[in-house]
């Protein structure tokens, strides 16, 4: 599989991040927000102060009289500590208070530094006439912006804390959305990879509109594999059936022709010819069951079977076989030896078994099956009294067409080992080749898990 | 101020400087490693006990004490820029200009959290003790006779009998006092009996004085009767003086000063000073205060204070008091 990314990260990701980006907003926003209300809090109260004291300029006399007012300034430290400037003064001349206090020429609130100390400074002004003239009174209060900085520094903590408790939701948001998004992909995914094997149906799990093109070809997939699987099956069945029959009316001509021709040496071309018939017939036999194993490995169809049943079953059918060279069948099965896997495999795989004790076996021999269970798995012994396989090489035997030496003119392709083998691998047991422990023959033995 | 300590103390009176200091004291420890030098309005006297006891947790620094006047501590710190580590002062107007105007550096440590938020600005000026402005009458001339309890009923006696009080009534000298005037623009915003009180003690050809010590002086010898805005923690101190005079809070309301310490922004001694700041607060908080009766009226520290400082106000002001006084 070729992963790359993943949707879930990606979303999150993205939705983390804009988060992120929006908390960090909001925090700026706030805090330029909080600083303005701040510095607008001030100048009110500056101007408020101010302008008391501007009220309290009088002339009296041709003399320019002021009457600090004592709330103008006490109303100054309610509000924070910060210390306190004015100044009262007629044109350029200052005529009460701090003398070297910023100025400015309109009525405004500005910052300005006085006395190394950033203060912020309000001024107003009004005409009063004096000795028959208007002159201009301007009165400017000035405060230190320490309040001001604390109280933005608490306004700095709050929006940080509500600027974490807004990304703290978003990111909680932000995995609940990505896992919900990703939800129905995994419900798909789960519902498919839940099927058996046989179980080619259309996906109809209810999917948002998004996912529907991907559920569309999954569904074509599917509905052409089902098409292209029904059509291996059928191909198998159809070619073994092609193949063996024309080679049977080969054989039974040859058959007829052997038992007309005297001369010997007829005889023998025409034995030859019924031998490669049957070598070829075996072989395609053969080969396509192993076909049509390697096929069904792939999707096994897993079901209870009964091991006892299917061997009983299959001793049956080759006791006839077996009658004709005296054969005998010694069987030991026990109950309860129930595996999971595919029924045509088994059979297939213990039919090969059993087909070489008969065929490698000579006459009036016994052929013992023993089925036992030891402990987590079911074990099946199948060991005869023949020649046994041959000391070197004997996993080779397992290989694709491998055949002994010792095999004689005994008809035979070397796959039927090799059936077995895959066989027991795909219902994840093993398939050992041994010499019988009592005296000469081949054991064979077959476990697979219970 | 006119006690001083002699006993194992060096003492001069400087005539020299510019700011009049009246009487420096040194206070020299033994094995002392660093010199704290503390200005103050109190007398060396009533201050001695707690530099002694200073001293005795920090044997290391020795305390220079200089008495002088909130007016002249003015000077000397604003004008004079003479080197002092701390100012005490019973002058909250100035003290709160002097941090307003950024000679005050703020102070933080353990015992400043002591310290009630109404006696603090700034973290530069910490008030270690509330002293009232009271009434000191002379006890034989009020023999067999109702006291007067508050302003009002202080004015209806002096309307009643203006010939026995003519001449014998003191209060302080604004124009020359700082505490005097602090008092009296702290009770011209209370009440307007103030200004019906001054103008009758004008119309009574008030005496004016310098200082508290003086007026409970002339109050002891019968020289006056009554003497207004007195500094009750100084009558209160004079023992001796207890037959002879009465000590009244006025029932209507008593202005509380707050005498405050503030360390200067040019100390040399920011440790020291520190220390000795520790020690003042920690003696003077660390029992919370009783709290007081409703009559009085403690001055709050704040801006506020700086209004009566203003030139023009302060002309006004002394031009009311002058006209209601010398009539
Ligand atoms: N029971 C046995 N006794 C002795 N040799 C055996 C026995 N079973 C298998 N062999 C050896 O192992 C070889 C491989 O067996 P396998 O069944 O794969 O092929 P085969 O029997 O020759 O052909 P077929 O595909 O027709 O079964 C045989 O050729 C034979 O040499
Ligand atoms: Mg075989």
């Amino acid at each position: 599989m070729n992963i790359q990314g993943s949707i879930y990260r990606r979303l999150m990701l993205q939705l983390v991040g804009s988060a992120a980006i929006l908390a960090a907003i909001l925090f700026l926003l706030f805090q330029s927000f909080a600083r303005q209300l701040a510095v607008e809090s001030q100048d009110t109260t500056l101007k408020a102060s101010a302008s008391a004291i501007l009220e309290s300029v009088s002339v009296q006399q041709g003399q320019v009289v002021a009457d600090i007012p004592y709330a103008a300034l006490a109303m100054l430290g309610n509000v924070s500590d910060d210390r306190v400037f004015y100044q009262i003064s007629r044109g350029t001349d200052v005529l009460t208070g701090y003398e070297d206090l910023p100025r400015s020429l309109d009525d405004t609130s500005w910052t300005a530094k006085y006395r190394d100390d950033p203060i912020r400074l309000v001024k107003v002004s009004r005409s009063l006439p004096i000795n028959g003239s208007l002159t201009t009174i301007a009165v400017t209060v000035a405060q230190t912006q320490d309040g001001l900085a604390q109280k933005l520094g608490e306004i700095s903590r709050t929006a940080i804390l509500i600027g974490l408790i807004f990304f703290a939701v978003a990111t909680i948001l932000a995995v609940w959305a990505a896992r919900s998004s990703v939800r129905p992909l995994n419900i798909v995914a789960a519902a498919v990879s839940r099927r058996g094997p046989a179980d080619l149906r259309p996906v109809t799990t209810p999917v948002p509109s998004e996912m529907a093109p991907l559920t569309q070809a999954l569904n074509a997939f599917i509905a052409r594999l089902d098409r292209s699987l029904s059509q291996s099956e059928d191909f198998i069945a159809e070619a073994a059936h092609r193949v063996r029959t024309p080679l049977a009316t080969v054989r039974a001509q040859a058959e007829v022709t052997l038992r007309r021709v005297d001369k010997e040496e007829n005889r023998v071309a025409l034995k030859q010819m019924i031998r490669a018939v049957d070598e070829s017939s075996r072989a395609a036999g053969q080969l396509l069951d192993h076909a049509m194993v390697a096929f069904r490995t792939d999707h096994l169809e897993r079901s209870k079977l009964d091991l006892r049943a299917i061997i009983e079953e299959i001793v049956e059918r080759q006791t006839p076989i077996a009658d004709l060279k005296d054969i005998e069948f010694l069987q030991t099965t026990a109950p309860d030896c129930i595996v999971l896997g595919d029924t045509i495999l088994i059979q297939n795989a213990l039919t090969n078994i059993i087909d070489n004790a008969v065929k490698y076996s000579p006459n009036e021999t016994v052929i013992t099956v023993t089925l036992e269970r030891e402990g987590a798995e079911v074990v099946l012994t199948v060991a005869d009294q023949g020649p046994g396989f041959e000391a070197d090489n004997i996993n080779a035997l397992t290989d694709r067409f491998a055949r002994g030496t010792n095999v004689g003119q005994t008809v035979g392709s070397g796959l039927g080992l090799t059936i077995a083998n895959e066989v027991a691998k795909a219902h994840n047991g093993t398939l050992t080749l041994k010499q019988s422990t009592k005296g000469s023959g081949a054991c064979v033995t077959l476990s697979l898990p219970a | 101020m006119r006690y001083f300590i002699t006993a194992c103390l060096v003492l001069w009176t400087s005539m020299a400087h510019a700011y009049e200091i009246e009487a420096q004291t040194e206070f020299n420890a033994e094995g002392a490693t660093s010199t704290l030098s503390i200005i103050s309005t109190t007398d060396t006297a009533v201050f001695a006990p707690v530099i002694a006891s200073f001293q005795v947790a920090n044997p290391q620094i020795n305390v220079n004490y200089t008495a002088a006047s909130s007016s002249q501590i003015n000077t000397a710190i604003v004008e004079e820029n003479a080197q002092f580590d701390i100012a005490i002062s019973s002058a909250m107007d100035l003290q709160t200009k002097l941090a307003n105007d950024g000679y005050a550096e703020a102070f933080d440590s353990s015992s400043t959290t002591l310290v009630p938020d109404w006696g603090t600005w700034r973290n530069s000026i910490f008030a270690f003790s509330q002293e009232p402005a009271t009434i000191v009458l002379n006890r034989a001339a009020f023999k067999g006779q109702k006291i007067p309890q508050t302003r009002a009923e202080l004015i209806t006696l002096l309307r009643s009998q203006p010939k026995k009080y003519e001449r014998r009534i003191g209060t302080y000298d604004v124009r020359t006092s700082g505490l005097g005037y602090l008092f009296a623009t702290q009770d011209s915003r209370t009440s307007e009996t103030f200004w019906r009180l001054t103008e009758l003690m004008g119309q009574l050809k008030v005496k004016l004085y310098c200082c508290s010590s003086d007026m409970i002086e002339d109050v002891s010898t019968g020289q006056i009767a009554i003497a207004y805005n007195v500094l009750g923690s100084y009558a209160a101190a004079r023992d001796d003086l207890a037959e002879k005079i009465i000590i009244i809070e006025p029932q209507d309301y008593a202005t509380v000063m707050l005498r405050t310490a503030l360390i200067l922004k040019d100390s040399k001694a920011q440790r020291a000073a520190g220390l000795f700041m520790d020690h003042l607060l920690s003696e003077a908080w660390n029992e919370q205060p009783i709290n007081q009766g409703q009559n009085l009226r403690r001055i709050p520290l704040g801006p506020g204070l700086l209004v009566f400082l203003d030139r023009l106000k302060r002309q006004q002001f002394l031009q009311e008091w002058s006209s209601a006084i010398f009539q």
